[in-house]
């Protein structure tokens, strides 16, 4: 038994959206949040008294809006700093999601420093934002890619790893916490290894960062990518984590204002990091709202939110093994985070959602953008159900019911 | 229990009758559909006096896409391929008889895009939604 002091009919409170209902009268069970979470109140009254209260442009302007939204932009910059324990908040770039953060290193980094033959290493698990911007990077200038595989019980395989460090990779990019699986990653050893073996590591921490501890430092992680939007954040915003040298040494991905020091008709100088990367008007009041998340994230604690996440999952998959005619994929309950994707014998994941939806519950049907990944277990999709702070068992007893209508409505 | 899965639907997914592939046909085609990677190929032949004859469907996806591709392929025999290029969306949801959402009306249509580009004898970078608006 798990025992903490996590009180998620409080956190649940938090969360307008819960109390809504499906359809004729069915409470909302909301099991997407790997695809993207809810918001609490502290989030959205964040964001709405930006627009009520402070709304400017940022930097530059001397009135007492521009100077108050600009605090409030770096004060966000800030709370996600501390959040993943950034030594500077000089090495948090904002950027649109995760996708655009793994594709400023694509673009800025890679392209500066690896030439034909290069490798870098991925895995086969990666969602397709850690995969199509290194295959369009592998066209355009030949460089290698080679994939770790997964073990028999959906882990990453060390040896393989290993093995492949030996040819000098420039660069390891791979997944804290795979969306499909729940696999989590050894982080930390991955990155050592990576180090010793002279390459540089980026970690997808799209799935991490919401749900476990993430210590860039105690890490030593070179890059680190995640969005707001799946950590109670609003979309639109996400952040990319570098070395403060790395990303000093790095040219600049877009150009246009703010990333831009001095402009002449011919010629600019760039701003310093991390303006450098952040061209044209930001997300400002995603800013504010992804710094609050970021706060009520660290209220709850981490351990704590890692500790509930993995008593649901645990009776989730305990419960859904159960059901004859379902299939689980990935790794055990203490070695992955809150997802449990299945099949079900003879049903289509499209056909398990919809018939769930009418009971107001929400899951994912699909690949979620883990083609390849499907592809190994020669499944085209499957179906999603993950957990968040605010799912309870209640909840998972409504999921695994459901299925059973769901088998009712196609026996 | 639910409009969506009315027993026609349930029973062609698990029971189709035109399922299978022509060898040899007269018209062949298959897409995908990207989201959920449902897949649909159809065969028919085509006689003397311009009517198909025979027709039939194969692919996966769920009991939407291969419910509507079912009753689709029923519902062209003995037609032209003329009859078949006049097809809408309309025509589909009137076989399924359900009111479908729009990411459900894409695996309801897939059939009716391959249909209708093996019809028009497209080739498979002409394929769009235009076919079935």
């Amino acid at each position: 038994m798990t025992k903490t002091s996590f009180d998620v009919e409080r956190v649940r409170a938090d969360f307008p959206i819960l109390t809504r209902e499906i359809g004729s009268g069915k409470q909302l069970v909301y099991l997407d949040s790997t695809a993207t979470a809810q918001k609490p109140n502290a989030v959205i009254e964040a964001m709405n008294e930006f627009y009520r209260r402070s709304n400017a442009n940022i930097h530059r302007g001397v009135h007492t809006l521009a100077e108050e939204s600009t605090e409030l932009y770096e004060k966000g910059r800030e709370q996600v700093a501390k959040f993943i324990n950034a030594a500077s908040a000089r090495e948090v770039v904002f950027t649109r999601n995760t996708t655009e953060s793994i594709n400023l290193v694509a673009y800025s980094w890679a392209r500066a420093n690896l030439s034909a033959g290069d490798l870098i290493v991925l895995t086969e698990m990666e969602h397709h934002s850690n995969l199509v911007p290194w295959q369009m990077l592998a066209a355009e200038r030949d460089v290698e890619l080679a994939f770790v595989p997964l073990t028999g019980d959906y882990l990453f395989d060390m040896d393989a790893f290993a093995e492949l460090l030996k040819r000098e990779p420039k660069l390891v990019s791979f997944t804290q916490m795979s969306n499909v699986l729940g696999t989590i990653t050894p982080a930390t050893e991955i990155i050592r290894l990576a180090h010793e073996a002279g390459a540089l590591t980026l970690v997808d921490g799209a799935q991490s960062v919401p749900h476990l501890p993430v210590d860039v430092q105690a890490m030593d992680v070179d890059f680190l990518a995640f969005s707001a939007h799946k950590m109670v954040g609003p979309s639109g915003i996400g952040a990319l984590y570098g070395k403060l040298e790395l990303l000093n040494s790095m040219p600049p991905f877009m150009g246009g204002g703010d990333m831009i020091k001095t402009v002449h008709l011919r010629s600019f100088a760039t701003n310093a990091v991390p303006y450098k990367f952040e061209a044209g008007t930001p997300a400002i009041a995603e800013a504010v709202g992804f710094g609050a998340a970021a706060e009520y994230l660290s209220d709850l604690g981490m351990d704590a939110i890692m500790a509930h996440e993995h008593d649901v999952t645990e009776y989730a998959l305990e419960h859904l093994e159960e059901i004859p005619g379902v299939t689980i994929f990935g790794p055990s309950a203490e070695k992955k985070g809150g997802v449990a994707s299945f099949m079900m014998d003879g049903i289509h994941p499209h056909d398990v959602a919809q018939i769930l939806d009418r009971d107001g519950i929400a899951v994912r049907a699909g690949h979620h953008c883990a083609q390849p990944l499907h592809e190994q277990f020669g499944v085209k999709s499957t179906t999603r159900a993950s957990f968040y702070i605010y799912n309870t068992r209640d909840e998972v007893d409504r999921l695994v019911e459901g299925i059973y209508k769901v088998k009712k409505v196609f026996n | 229990m639910d409009d969506l899965y009315r027993e026609v639907i349930i029973e062609r997914y698990k029971m189709p009758h035109y399922r299978g592939h022509l060898d040899p046909h007269d018209i062949f085609f298959e897409d995908d559909n990207p989201v959920c990677g449902d897949h649909i190929e159809i065969t028919l032949r085509v006689g003397a006096d311009g009517l198909i004859s025979e027709a039939a469907f194969d692919g996966h996806g769920c009991s939407i896409s291969q419910a509507s591709a079912d009753l689709l392929i029923e519902s062209i025999h003995g037609k032209t391929l003329d009859e078949v290029k006049t097809l809408t969306k309309e025509d589909v949801i009137e076989l399924l008889g359900i009111e479908l959402g729009p990411v459900r009306l894409k695996c309801a249509l897939l059939s009716l895009k391959v249909l209708k580009a093996g019809a028009y004898g497209l080739g498979v970078d002409e394929v769009s939604d235009d076919l079935v608006e």
